[in-house]
């Protein structure tokens, strides 16, 4: 079946059977290799994606289902080649991952967190990321990490994206 | 984890999506897919045919009536989460809906999918025994309301038959000045299948006697269920006699017992997470917070 | 200690380079690896814990669309040699797809080759393979009876190894000992279940007669097994080792998987790939952990001060042997703990059972004995009535007694474990942590605080291969290091391994930076092939910060010298009296200096002005072995890892006793791992480690029915800790350098998981004393609490 989906800002064509995940056809028609398949049955989070901003499991959505969204990748974060989000960088400063095989769902579920929730609790990040599971960092350093893009993002002069 | 073969249809119109699944039994329909594509990916389920309602505008939205807050079954359950109708009218689901999944599942999963797939411990089917709520069903000639303690019938199982898709659930609300309601569950994690849930809601006097209960359990037994707390009519009740009352009416309880939890377990915390949850009810409503506005 | 001047880079908290391309999504794991005419297996399981294949047919299966073949196990065994095992067990023999019988649940039966995944899938349900089903065995003590079915038939028994060993005089020590306890307590199978499950790709290059291999992989001699078990010359085997590992934590090791795909890359001419699922890695991934049951007995005194212990660890392996068994040997480097035990008896005993294989998880079983061990203390605290931080100071070696020779011949190197444990007591304020217990008791909870001591063994020679497998000589561990100074001046460096996340790319440009005294983060490390590469035994026992650390260091200061010498030799003054600054050398007397672009140059270009027999260029090489315990094993004692660092939790748990469901309050850890090179990296180390441990300690286990079937065959059923799960963590540190590392450091890759199931354990115990309860189980569930201490308060009421 052909679908037409728009990542990151461009629409995509692609031709898939309707078996096919938003996950695997992302990372094989796409090449989009940036979400990651950690148990393909919804519980780890690897492969998270937005969905119109907000975090969902692209392993449990065909492509067929996933035509008329805005869906976003880690590879849609990035506001150049070689540059990074505050989000992202925040991550490097804190060292909040390892591996980085969970990193882009968990850089994904605290960037839509801060789109709608600019001063968020530590309850609150911990809430955003419980459906992302990491077995390098115990996630002290990923909760600071979101915690430290929050605060650089409250105290930047620049006006915030569209918020849900 | 790669799914059986199976065709992808997206019918325009509820009457399609009926007569597509009469026609065939082995068809099945899809929402959020949170449930039913880990069971594709395993297996475990093997369809001809995917039927897609998630895009029936039919079937999405949150209204108000009268007595009833009405909920489309592609209505997604984070959009109930954020509900300003369901926190005013549906204070309960308000309580049970950040139980459910995980904020990511509930970004793409549907209160119909929920209600259809009847897991024993999930939050929604369990609210909906809880209130009373009916689930409207549609089928290539009918369309009808069904009691959901009538709905739910096993564990994942519902007395859906060929040809039926679920449209809505109608959730009764409670026209009382003072309500209260209280949420509890215990899971291995914070996200897991609950091993025991208990909702209750409750409406008391100016007195503070109570004049309407109602306490459901989920995850004990194979389905979700309403628990007889008719003793606390009448009364301003104190813990020791909720107690009393939660366990008379759970002595009989079958629970399960697998890998997790054990049945003597389920038993023993239904009990303890009934008479919390009724405490927390109670206490809402004295505090006023519960009020209909 | 080698290093003894100011440190510049190291121990201060530079950013992890790796983690740049991580968060922009641009790893590259096994499965973005893209290999043109790329073919993919599904793997067919077994139903049976144990059975006799009688036939397999695949006439269905073949004509599938997509497919390309279908590979049996005969047809693989015929083709290549079987999987080695460390033991001495020939008549255990492992092939990556059953031979003959299966002999777990889930075992791989049949390999389908096909254009894509979904398409192999779809063509292994139609391979119709029919069964005898054969008795079978399950739990490890009725394996371990002469009775039961052996697994392996020609081996005659399950029994793989079986070994007593005395250091000391035990039983005078038991004899005069006035007390004795004895307990049991069992570590349920558990594993450290990385995100990314095991994948590997093979493609085979008939004209070069190269096997490349894409795999995520964590694992010495992993290119050497590969080329014994295809039965082709080692230099035909090339690793790209520049793939990203998605966490391992010591399972990686898929040697099976890696067999099945390169001889069908051969066979087929085309590249082959194989990525486990979920379903494929839980059951039949053999990346399970210890399945441990321990027997304990201590004798000691009325003080409290334990003289001597026994210990029986029986293991269960699985169907398989591998590695396995030596995870019973590892422990025997630190097998008293931080405590001045002076003999012990060690009985290890390994098992065969109708589970999946084993294979080594992080500390290769130091946790489940640090768990034993710690119980044990516990227990002589409560039976003298003493405080059970106090009971531990007084068994602690003391700081003035290093090194310290354990009875079973380690020597550890450094430590001063009283003062890690004063300054968390300090700055947990332990009388107020207790004050708090008790006022959570007193609101009607269960609340209790759990303590664990322990070592973290760390430089991995592992010498437990030639102290359990005496036809084993291995003496030699050895990392490695290539500096080249390029002709501009720009400098790279080698490493000869996978990484997982540990940061050696950052830990390497770190130290040569610091002995180069120029920046870090203009040194590129790169990751050559195993063709290409220097000899590496893979970071495995927390090794790299000491191997591959101290490899770039001696190489580094190599290059230094020979920069000196250069430069000494343009001064016309002695070696001595050149000054190497920042990279830049001059000679006072002289007056004369050379800038790094200068003496570059000169090395590079200008070979007339080189020193007498000086190589061209600036380009060096150190190969390394660990600086101690390079000897074979001697009556049962062996000297294995250098280094020892240290670990103290204090945890404060509570729970309501109806539902049961343990919240942990507070989480303190003081850790001593020597120098840190990189704290960002060390305190990833710490924390995740401990979230392991909070796993394996209350939530995780691959649970077997009677009948064989695993239980737990996905995440919704085996408990991954969720943000929820892993609480704020306090990490108080104290360094005591190692002797025998160039800056003093010391492994911490291991930190946390040896000791966090202990403590919450401990915690949880203390929880429930006072209804004379205990768990003596890992892990404990909720129910298991609820449920205990329901059956606990009816005793009373009778």
């Amino acid at each position: 079946m052909k679908v037409k989906l728009t990542i990151n800002g461009r629409q995509r064509e692609a031709d898939v059977e309707p078996r096919k995940t938003l996950l695997d056809t992302l990372r094989e028609d796409f090449l989009l290799v940036g979400s990651h398949a950690g148990c393909e049955h919804g519980v780890c989070g690897a492969c998270t994606v937005l969905i119109d901003g907000e975090p969902s499991r692209s392993c449990l959505m065909f492509a067929v289902q996933a035509d008329g969204y805005e869906i976003t990748t880690i590879e849609g974060l990035a506001p150049a080649p070689g540059e990074l989000s505050v989000v992202q960088d925040a991550f490097c400063e804190t060292h909040g991952l390892q591996c980085g095989y969970c990193t882009p769902g968990m850089i994904l579920a605290g960037h839509a967190l801060l789109e709608r929730n600019d001063a968020p609790t530590r309850e609150d990040i911990v809430e955003a990321i419980s459906g992302n599971i990491c077995r390098c960092t115990g996630y002290g350093q990923i909760v600071e990490a979101i915690e430290f893009a929050a605060n650089r993002l409250r105290k930047a002069n620049t006006p915030r994206g569209g918020r849900s | 984890m790669k799914p059986a073969p199976f065709d992808y249809v997206r019918p325009s119109s509820l009457a399609e999506v009926c007569e597509i699944l009469a026609a065939d039994e082995d068809a099945r329909i899809i929402a959020g897919g949170q449930t039913l594509i880990p069971m594709l990916a395993m297996r475990l389920a093997r369809p001809t045919r995917l039927v897609d309602i998630l895009r029936l505008n039919d079937l999405r939205g949150i209204r108000a009536e009268a007595d009833a807050v009405v909920i489309g079954a592609v209505t997604r359950q984070v959009e109930v989460e954020r509900s300003e109708i369901v926190r005013r009218s549906l204070p309960l689901l308000t309580k049970a809906l950040p139980w459910v999944g995980h904020p990511p599942t509930r970004n793409r999963g549907t209160v119909g999918g929920s209600i259809a797939n009847a897991d024993p411990s999930a939050e929604i089917p369990l609210v909906a025994v809880t209130l009373g709520a009916e689930i409207e069903i549609a089928n290539p000639s009918d369309r009808m309301r069904m009691p959901a303690d009538e709905f739910f019938i096993g564990p994942m199982l519902t007395s859906v038959m060929p040809g039926d898709c679920v449209c809505a659930v109608r959730f009764p609300v409670w026209t009382h000045k003072r309500i209260g309601t209280g949420f509890h569950e215990v899971s291995a994690r914070q996200s897991d299948f609950a091993f025991v849930a208990a909702a209750a809601q409750v409406a008391i006097d100016e007195e503070g006697r109570c004049i309407e209960a109602t306490l459901g359990l989920g995850g004990v037994g194979d389905r979700a269920i309403r628990i007889d707390v008719a003793p606390l009519l009448g009364k301003v009740p104190a813990r020791a006699a909720i107690t009393e009352v939660v366990r008379a009416a759970t002595v009989d309880l079958e629970a399960s017992s697998d890998l997790h939890a054990t049945a003597d377990y389920r038993r023993r915390v239904a009990v303890t997470l009934g008479t919390r949850a009724l405490e927390d009810a109670f206490a809402d409503a004295h505090s006023g917070n519960g009020a209909l506005q | 200690m080698t290093n003894t001047l100011p440190l510049k880079f190291v121990s201060s908290n530079r950013r992890v380079r790796e983690d740049r391309r991580f968060v922009a999504g641009q790893g590259r794991y096994v499965a973005d690896v893209a290999l043109e005419g790329l073919l993919h297996v599904a793997v067919l399981p077994s139903q049976h814990p144990a059975a006799r294949i009688v036939s397999i047919n695949t006439l269905e299966a073949m004509k599938m669309p997509g497919v390309h073949y279908v590979l049996t196990g005969e047809e693989l065994a015929r083709a290549t040699e079987p999987l080695m095992n460390g033991l001495e067990t020939p008549n255990v023999r492992r092939f990556p797809l059953a031979v003959g019988q299966v002999r777990y649940a889930g075992e791989w039966v049949v390999a389908v080759v096909a254009e894509s995944r979904a398409q192999a899938e779809d063509a292994a349900e139609k391979v119709k393979v029919e069964y005898e089903p054969l008795p079978y065995v399950i739990d490890s003590e009725e394996a371990y009876d002469p009775s039961s079915t052996p697994v392996h038939a020609a081996h005659g028994s399950n029994v793989l190894l079986d070994k007593t060993f005395v250091w000391g005089e035990v039983e005078k020590h038991f004899a005069e000992s006035p007390r004795h306890l004895s307990f049991r307590v069992v570590w349920g199978r558990s594993s450290t279940v990385p995100i990314e499950t095991f994948g590997v790709a093979a493609k085979w290059d008939p004209w070069r007669e190269i096997l490349d291999v894409w795999a995520s992989i964590q694992m010495p001699k992993y290119s050497d097994q590969i080329a014994r078990s295809l039965r082709i010359p080692l230099n035909n085997v090339r690793v790209h080792q520049d793939v990203d590992v998605g966490g391992s934590y010591g399972v990686k090791r898929g040697i099976k998987q890696t067999v099945i795909v390169s001889h069908l890359a051969r066979l087929l001419g085309r590249p082959v790939r194989l990525i486990e699922d979920r379903l494929d890695n839980m059951r039949a991934g053999d990346a399970h952990g210890p399945d441990r049951i321990f027997d304990v007995e201590v004798a000691f005194n009325d003080d409290g001060i334990v003289k001597s212990m026994k210990m029986r660890a029986l293991d269960n392996v699985g169907a398989y042997a591998g590695r396995s068994p030596f995870q019973l040997g590892k422990p025997i480097g630190a097998i008293v703990g931080p405590y001045k035990i002076q003999s012990v008896k060690y009985h290890a005993v390994s098992v065969t059972s109708n589970k999946a294989a084993q294979e080594a998880v992080r500390g290769f079983g130091q946790a489940p004995t640090n768990y034993a061990i710690e119980t044990a203390i516990d227990k002589v605290a409560a039976a003298v009535g003493l405080d059970r931080i106090e009971i531990r100071r007084r068994n602690f070696i003391r700081a003035e007694e290093f090194p310290y020779l354990i009875p079973s011949g380690t020597h550890y190197d450094s430590g001063d474990y009283h003062t890690v444990v004063a300054k968390v007591l300090a700055h947990a304020d332990y009388e107020g942590l207790k004050r708090e217990r008790d006022e959570l008791r007193a609101s009607g909870l269960c609340a209790g605080i759990g303590v664990a001591a322990c070592l973290e063994p760390s430089g991995g020679n592992s010498s437990f291969e030639p102290l359990l497998n005496e036809k084993n000589t291995t003496s030699t561990w050895m990392e490695s290091c290539r500096i080249n100074i390029d002709g501009l001046g720009f400098v790279t460096a080698t490493i000869h391994t996978t990484s997982s996340g540990q940061g050696h790319e950052t830990l390497t440009a770190t130290v040569i930076g610091e002995v180069l005294e120029i920046d870090p983060d203009q040194i590129r490390i790169v990751r050559p092939d195993t063709l290409s590469s220097l000899p590496s035994n893979s970071p495995v026992g927390s090794r790299m910060a000491i191997m591959l650390g101290g490899a770039a260091f001696h190489a580094a200061q190599k290059l230094k010298a020979k920069i000196v010498r250069l430069a000494a030799h343009q001064f016309g003054c002695a070696e001595k009296d050149v000054v190497y600054e920042g990279g830049i050398v001059s000679n006072a007397a002289s007056k004369k200096k050379l800038t790094w672009v200068e003496h570059v140059t000169i090395a590079h270009r200008n070979f007339h002005l080189l020193p007498e027999g000086m190589e061209p260029g600036l380009e060096v090489t150190h190969v390394m072995q660990v600086p101690t315990g390079t000897q074979l094993p001697k009556d049962g004692k062996v000297q294995m890892y250098p280094c020892h660092s240290f670990e103290f939790h204090l945890v404060l748990v509570a729970f309501d006793p109806e539902i049961g469901k343990p919240q942990i309050r507070r989480y303190v850890i003081g850790h001593d791992c020597g120098t840190v090179i990189n704290p960002h990296i060390v305190k990833g180390m710490t924390l995740g480690g401990i979230a392991h441990g909070i796993g394996a300690a209350l939530l995780e286990e691959f649970v077997y029915d009677a009948e064989g079937q695993m239980l737990t065959q996905s995440f919704m059923d085996y408990l991954l800790p969720s943000s929820h799960e892993v609480p704020h963590v306090e990490i108080v540190h104290h360094c005591t350098p190692s002797p025998f590392t160039v800056f003093g450091q010391k492994g911490s890759g291991e930190s946390g998981y040896l000791g966090s199931p202990a403590a919450i354990s401990g915690a949880i115990n203390d929880a429930v004393a006072s209804l004379g309860i205990s768990f003596s189980k890992l892990p404990i569930r909720i129910a298991a609490i609820s449920d205990a201490i329901a059956a606990a308060k009816n005793k009373e009421k009778a």
